[in-house]
């Protein structure tokens, strides 16, 4: 049972593929948990009510909304965000199509929406666009209108 | 957010003696997608959030020859994603598939949607329509609620503080028997239900006459409502326009909605109305194979 102190719980996680170990306050969020405690900023803070999606990062394989999660859950689990899609050979194929279609203005919402979209292709490379509308429904975007999203989407498909 | 602790127990007696021991400063954290937004909005001041995850027997997803148990911590996506319970438990399967969007889905089950007592909770009337029992334990013992009597209003039930839901059983539907449920929104996803409705029917082996059936409203009452008046009806009786329209006008009169920035009550009669022709529809259909 992981009681510790009251206010702090003690987190042995997998990050983007590097090992990690925190002290966590109970009631902190992902979120903040990613963003104040372990410096990555790439998850953005939209709503904080589980609507935007800025804030979709993937545990153990599922897309979560990071700002309704507590950092303490994610004891014992692998966590996969937005810092984590590049790699040494370069950007991931979804990065390169949002790149390439445009499929973004302020960029506000593109973190949660990238790895959305990786969540949907990492089991189903080749989803219809009606399935891509669907899985990104939990993405809002204020500037592009979707559409350039969603092709962007398809095109990074197989 | 009100600082509080966070445990993870990993069985029902640690969880019960803890939110024993915190009386309602504490709450059970299933996907968190109710319980997270209400403690950022002050809704309560927590001292403690016990963690359900851990406890493998409120995580349990099973379906047998006695029925369906659902954990208490089951997300939506497990549920809709077995492909058995999708064959014989198509209503609860057309309610976890509309709880939010995947990212809701991969946290959220029906047992944090029955505790949440919404009246527009989308995960209750497929559960009450299938006659479900909601397993209760406390440092007192367990103890069984049927599903129908679980919300006492918005946001209240029967759970005394201290009580933890462990898992809600659904007994195997009938032979010949199907379900539905759905809701009316502006969007296509991500929105609350203005109204909504589930259908069990039994149908004889002719496949022409109901033998029995339940119908439940959603977001037309302080809580998700059983019209029983309205399932009753269609007992016996044949599989035509005229007595699906009667159930139809049974379950409108039973509901007893409220004008908000969602809809107008005469909107949400209307709605039901629709929405039960509708689902008695499907639910024969699925119940015919
Ligand atoms: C963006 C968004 C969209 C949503 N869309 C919908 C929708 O379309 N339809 C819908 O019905 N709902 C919707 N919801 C509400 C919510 O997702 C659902 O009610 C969900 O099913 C709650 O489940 P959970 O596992 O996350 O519960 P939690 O948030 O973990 O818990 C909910 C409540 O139940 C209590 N609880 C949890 N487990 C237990 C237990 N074992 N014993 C006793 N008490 C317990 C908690 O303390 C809390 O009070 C949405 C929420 C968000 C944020
Ligand atoms: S910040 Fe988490 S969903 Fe908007
Ligand atoms: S690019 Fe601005 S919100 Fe999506």
């Amino acid at each position: 049972m992981t009681t510790n102190s009251p206010s702090k719980v003690h987190v042995t996680t997998t990050i983007n593929g590097q090992k990690h170990e925190l002290l966590v306050p109970g009631y902190m969020s992902l979120l903040d948990t990613l963003r104040e405690l372990i410096g990555l900023t790439g998850t953005k803070e939209g709503c904080l009510d589980g609507n935007c999606g800025a804030c979709t990062v993937n545990v153990n394989g599922r897309i979560v909304d990071s700002c309704l999660v507590l950092g303490a859950e994610i004891n014992g689990k692998e966590v996969n965000t937005i810092e984590g899609m590049a790699t040494s050979e370069g950007l991931h194929p979804l990065q390169q199509a949002f790149l390439e279609e445009a499929a973004l203005q302020c960029g506000i919402c593109t973190p949660g929406f990238l790895v959305a979209a990786k969540g949907l292709l990492d089991n189903e490379p080749s989803p219809s666009e009606g399935r891509i509308r669907h899985w990104l429904a939990g993405n809002l975007c204020r500037c592009t209108g979707y559409d350039k999203i969603v092709r962007a989407v398809q095109k990074a498909s197989s | 957010m009100h600082p509080f602790a966070y445990v993870a127990p990993s069985t029902v007696a640690e969880a019960v003696a803890v939110l024993d021991k915190h009386g309602d400063r504490a709450r059970p954290l299933a996907g968190g997608t109710d319980l997270l937004v209400k403690a950022r909005a002050n809704v309560w001041e927590l001292d403690a959030v016990v963690d359900i995850k851990n406890i493998p027997e409120l995580m349990k997803l099973s379906v047998s020859n006695d029925g369906l148990s659902i954990g208490a911590g089951v997300p939506c996506y497990q549920i809709y994603d077995n492909s058995q319970i999708a064959a014989e438990y198509p209503g609860i399967v057309d309610g976890a598939s509309i709880i939010g969007g995947i990212q809701i889905q991969s946290r959220a089950g029906v047992g944090g949607n029955l505790c949440n007592a919404a009246p527009s909770g989308d995960g209750i009337c497929p559960l009450i329509i299938h006659s479900a029992v909601a397993k209760i334990a406390s440092t007192g013992g367990t103890r069984e609620v049927a599903v129908e009597d679980f919300c006492t209003g918005p946001s209240r039930t029967v759970l005394k503080a201290g009580e933890l839901l462990v898992s809600i059983e659904v007994p195997k539907p009938a032979a010949n028997s199907g379900a539905a449920y759905t809701r009316f929104i502006p969007r296509n996803e991500m929105d609350i239900a203005v109204a909504g409705v589930g259908v069990f029917v039994q149908l004889d082996a002719s496949g022409k006459n109901f033998v029995s059936a339940r119908i439940a409203l959603a977001s037309v009452g302080p809580v998700p409502i059983l019209a029983k008046e309205a399932g009753n009806s269609l007992a016996g009786k044949p599989v035509n326009d005229e007595t699906i329209a009667t159930a139809a006008a049974l379950a409108k009169a039973a509901a007893s909605p409220i004008t908000d920035m969602r809809g107008t009550i005469e909107q949400r009669k209307t709605l039901v109305e629709v929405l039960t022709g509708r689902m008695i529809k499907q639910a024969v259909e699925r119940a015919r194979g």
